[in-house]
């Protein structure tokens, strides 16, 4: 349980933050780093303690965007249910497309091919299929209340994907820490080895896919209601698994903070980005794109690892007596 | 001056400059904005989409709107108000891109928004701006549902999906019973998300009524690579009407296409065609754009400021595209509202536009009245190409040329 | 819907569609045969390969495919020096960041155009855009038969680089057995930004055969890029014959889905291929089984 206690600080902090900060500019900001660090913690259970690159996460998060809505919408369904039942649809999905790639023995590029294929599939079904509302997309009524789901406050929305957020936070720290965990970063490490060693890696894949899928399934489901509206391009399209595997990669793949991290830091950066550019269109991203070169090219392991070297670094400048504690640690 | 109603305390700009690096990257985003209310009398959120899939049309809806801006502010302002400062945004072409300009700009402030341009992004704007009473004068987002959420802050001052089909349908039949009837069959093609498909369903179940066969509808992704295809469709069911609703790249293959196949109906009459109403395609593709039909969002042709500021725009190497006159007219609605209602403040300015009146738009309109949000007078017009121009051919009220169908041999 | 006028004609355009995407596959595979990676900024590159011609032409009155032979060589050095001097380094030599890497490069072509050119669709209009070959009831656009011609000669061509040059044998050792060419003395690093000039090149050659009856803005590239790595799937990852046949038969898929099931779920024909492909056969039809 001690272990829990840096997730715990960090989301009593951020928590609090709409307390001091009224600015809905603000916290719209962070309802939507927020919303892309939980679509980067989904992606980083499969990818970054699993190894499996999936370049098609979109399947997932237009999946429970699309079930929140429709539902709603079309069979009268009442918003938290919708919710709830994006991410099982989410996760059934993961499940159906796991089995499926797993079983095949599909990895690396190949995986990555695979998922985007899936993913651009579904967005061409929903760009024609009649309950979707094909092309016009699904437009969820705006009706205020707590048990539509809907807040006439950026501050209460905050602190949903917050809590969405905190058990995303959870979930990859008791991954980390269980016998679970050590067979999945196993399976990344060397498959073979993990197979020779007894560990059931198609198992152990499917269930990363699953709970991966949730997660991100989940980020669709709160897109969907935040927003409001739902469409092809937004819910399948490749912007959202592009922005679930760049947070956690360039926060620290693998790591429990890093999606998080990684979202409030690419967020900022365009904002920045935009800030120091002004009104040209286009500077921003490039800009955004530069940087995340130089995010690679100098701190290969995300910005978690970098911090961590850099502590490294100043703690055996500092003196002789104080990196033996901190290497000791981490050796 | 809102900022009497609202002031944005110390404390709480302390608090969104001081919290965190992410915090504080975001809180100075809107500091130049508040820094800048202190001088100016009124702000005015322009919204389009500059980056992205619909930058084009943003940058040209920016345009149109940045001109108008540049133009009263020349002229004094508004009339006890003072200049027009424009807050400029970028949707970047998606509903949340939109939706976080909007959180900006009511931070900036302002006292109404115009633009949006793509239907799904002012879906989300108008809804966004709507928490705050912030009103919202939608620029083209021609999805009907923009406007019938009942949402009390949200305007439209062009002509929805239901009019334009409507138009479109009762226009068609009256330039073919004019002709003497020569077309029976239509095949419709159509981009597939909110735009294309959304007119194709309301054509599928109004051109029976009018007594056309639709012998096929034809829907394509955005981009399409190819049309290839359906032109070959086309050429197998030799229809007499062809009807394209899609966006400007699939429309210059499509055309382009079809010249190469050497499929000639009788006509090609576009619903809110992205190219048969551009100067752009006529001037890249003249023999392709020849007798081309249109009914789309136009100008009025007999108006001086219109040809005015067309001779403008184009000394600017721009093409004088509706995004640009229709922000350019939302504008002077919205400084004619401000004017009237004396004052910045939003509720007041809510009221001024639900009761516009306002006819110093350049737009073929009847008289300016709004229900529900919805300008009633608005309506499409029906261009075509002819002699290497664009001609307004109906309705006669507002037209420089008679429509030449069918299609000379 | 099944008689031959339709049939005839809709297969000879996948046949001449699929050719261009041949072109742009060919230098994705490439890339991929020895990097092992999936070159994220080959639509990027693509959209600048069509600037590219597309100035050529208004600015230097060069007919594309005159132009093609300035073209390749300058987007050759381009392709090498990005590999050599940003993605190599950058990435460290892991494949997955590399992958980033080609992301970014990506971002920033992609912006640093639409900064430069802003985002309207221009084209060209040489006097052969309208000239087609008849022949029986089908109109064959004559740009569109340049391409298919040219794409075998540039698959042919890479082909006998491949098998017969220095380079091409320095490429194969590369990709066979990274470590063992290095300890051979070839220089991998020189190795990789050859192969990724190579492929860039390819693009440039797309570019050119493409702008004639297409049109160009900064995000035109990325409506061929899905495709491009369908095809390199389906010809398996690496293979030069295979991105050639995979791509005609894509092609015919695409055009024969697109009539079938309509343009928008055809689509999904293509995806569906590839689906199936990676499930059942991950090496796709000429790559060595894996």
């Amino acid at each position: 349980m001690k272990a829990l206690i840096p997730t715990a600080a960090v989301l009593a902090v951020l928590a609090a933050v709409p307390l001091v900060v009224h600015s809905n500019v603000t916290l719209n900001f962070l309802v939507v780093a927020l919303m892309i660090a939980l679509a980067g913690q989904g992606w980083n259970i499969l990818g970054g303690y699993g190894g499996q690159y999936s370049f098609g996460h979109a399947a997932f998060f237009g999946t429970g965007a699309y079930v929140t809505a429709i539902l709603q919408m079309r069979y009268g369904i009442n918003a938290w249910v919708g919710f709830a039942a994006g991410i099982a649809a989410g996760a059934v999905l993961g499940a159906v497309l796991g089995a499926l790639t797993f079983r095949s023995g599909l990895r690396g590029s190949y995986f990555a091919l695979v998922t985007l294929a899936f993913a651009e599939v579904l967005r061409i079904i929903a760009s024609v299929a009649p309950i979707t509302g094909a092309g016009v997309g699904t437009l969820i009524k705006l009706d205020l209340g707590i048990r539509n789901l809907q807040f006439q406050s950026r501050a209460a929305f905050y602190w949903i994907i917050l809590a969405l957020v905190g058990v995303s936070l959870v979930t990859a720290q008791l991954i980390e820490r269980s016998r679970f965990g050590i067979w999945l970063i196993a399976v990344r490490e060397n498959e073979d080895a993990a197979k020779a060693l007894g560990v059931n890696v198609n198992g152990v894949k499917l269930a990363a896919m699953v709970m991966s899928a949730a997660i991100t399934a989940a980020a669709g489901c709160f897109y969907a209601q935040y927003f409001l509206f739902v469409d092809s391009g937004i819910a399948y399209g490749t912007w959202i698994s592009i922005q679930a595997l760049l947070t956690p990669i360039i926060g620290g793949v693998g790591t429990v903070f890093g999606p998080l991290l990684g979202a409030l830091v690419v967020k900022s950066l365009g904002e920045a980005a935009k800030l120091l550019t002004g009104d040209a269109p286009g500077l921003d991203l490039i800009i955004y794109g530069a940087v995340l070169v130089l995010v690679i090219w100098f701190t290969p392991r995300g910005l978690i690892g970098g911090l961590t070297q850099a502590r490294k670094l100043l703690m055996r400048r500092s003196g002789p007596a104080a990196p033996s504690a901190g290497e000791a640690r981490h050796g | 001056m809102p900022n009497q109603g609202n002031p944005l305390s110390r404390r709480q700009f302390l608090a969104t400059t001081t919290s965190g690096v992410a915090v504080a990257a975001i809180g100075s985003v809107a500091m130049p904005s508040v820094l800048r209310a202190q001088g100016t009398p009124v702000k005015l959120g322009v919204l389009h989409p500059v980056t992205g899939a619909l930058s084009y049309s943003g940058q040209q809806g920016r345009l149109g709107a940045t001109l108008a801006i540049e133009e009263i502010n020349a002229a004094g302002g508004i009339k006890g108000l003072g200049k027009i400062d424009a807050v400029l945004g970028d949707a970047q072409s998606t509903p949340d891109g939109g939706t976080a300009e909007v959180e900006k700009m009511n931070s900036a402030e302002v006292a109404c928004i115009v633009g949006g341009y793509a239907s799904n992004i002012c879906l989300a704007t108008t809804q966004a701006a709507a928490r705050y009473e912030l009103p919202y004068v939608v620029d083209v987002g021609v999805a009907d549902s923009i406007v019938t959420r009942g949402l009390k802050n949200t305007f439209r001052f062009g002509p929805g999906f239901g009019v334009i089909s409507k138009t479109a349908l009762a226009n068609l039949a009256a330039i073919n019973d004019q002709a003497g009837k020569p077309a029976k069959t239509v095949m419709i093609v159509h981009e597939d998300s909110l735009f294309g498909s959304g007119l194709a369903k309301l054509l599928n179940a109004q051109l029976p009524q009018q007594g056309f066969e639709i012998l096929e509808t034809i829907p394509h992704p955005t981009p399409t690579r190819d049309f290839n295809n359906v032109v070959l469709k086309i050429k197998a069911q030799n229809p007499d009407i062809v009807i394209p609703a899609n966006y400007y790249n699939e429309y210059v293959l499509l055309a382009r296409t079809m010249q190469q196949q050497q499929v000639k109906p009788k006509g090609i009459y576009s619903v809110l065609g992205g190219a048969a109403s551009s100067y752009k395609f006529v001037k890249e593709f003249p023999d392709a754009a020849r007798y081309i039909m249109d009914c789309n969002h136009w100008f009025d042709p007999r108006n001086d400021k219109a040809q005015a500021l067309k001779k403008k725009v184009e000394s600017k190497d721009q093409f004088f595209t509706y995004e640009v006159y229709m922000n350019y007219s939302c504008v002077y609605l919205i400084a004619d509202a401000l004017e009237r209602a004396a004052s910045a403040d939003r509720a007041k300015l809510t009221v001024a536009l639900a009761g516009s009146t306002f006819s110093g738009h350049l737009m073929p309109y009847g008289p300016t009245k709004f229900v529900n949000g919805q300008n009633e007078g608005a309506a499409p017009v029906n261009t075509q190409v002819l002699d290497n121009d664009i001609k307004v051919v109906l309705p006669s009220a507002f037209a420089n040329a008679k429509p030449v169908f069918p299609r000379p041999a | 819907m099944l008689s031959p006028t339709i049939l005839i004609p809709a297969i000879l355009n996948g046949l001449l569609i699929g050719a261009i995407y041949a072109l742009v596959a060919l230098g994705l595979t490439l890339i991929y045969g020895v990097l092992h990676i999936i070159n994220f900024a080959h639509g990027a590159l693509l959209s600048a390969a069509l600037f590219a011609a597309f100035f050529a032409f208004r600015l230097l009155g060069l007919d594309p495919y005159v132009a093609v032979v300035l073209l390749a060589p300058l987007f050759f050095a381009l392709g090498y020096g990005l590999q050599r001097f940003i993605i190599g380094p950058a990435s460290h030599g892991d494949e997955r960041n590399m992958l980033l890497v080609t992301l970014g490069i990506a971002v920033i072509i992609e912006n640093t155009l639409l900064y430069v050119f802003r985002a309207d669709t221009r084209t060209i209009d040489v006097p052969y855009a309208f000239q087609t070959i008849d022949i029986g009831s089908t109109f064959l656009a004559v740009s569109r038969v340049v391409g298919f011609v040219a794409a075998f000669a540039v698959a042919l061509a890479l082909w006998l680089v491949m098998t017969f040059t220095d380079t091409g044998r320095a490429i194969r050792a590369v990709a066979k057995e990274k470590l063992g060419a290095e300890l051979a003395g070839i220089n991998v690093a020189h190795v990789y930004a050859v192969t990724f000039g190579l492929g860039t090149a390819c693009v440039a050659i797309a570019a050119c055969l493409l702008i004639p009856s297409y049109y160009v803005n900064p995000t035109v590239g990325d409506a061929f890029v899905l495709v491009a790595f369908t095809i390199v799937v389906l010809g398996g990852m690496g293979s030069v014959p295979g991105a050639l046949v995979g791509a005609l038969l894509i092609g015919v898929a695409e055009s024969l889905s697109g009539l079938f099931l309509g343009e928008s779920l055809g689509q999904i024909g293509i995806f569906l291929i590839f689906i199936v492909v990676l499930l059942v056969r991950p090496s796709g039809l000429f790559g060595a089984r894996a």
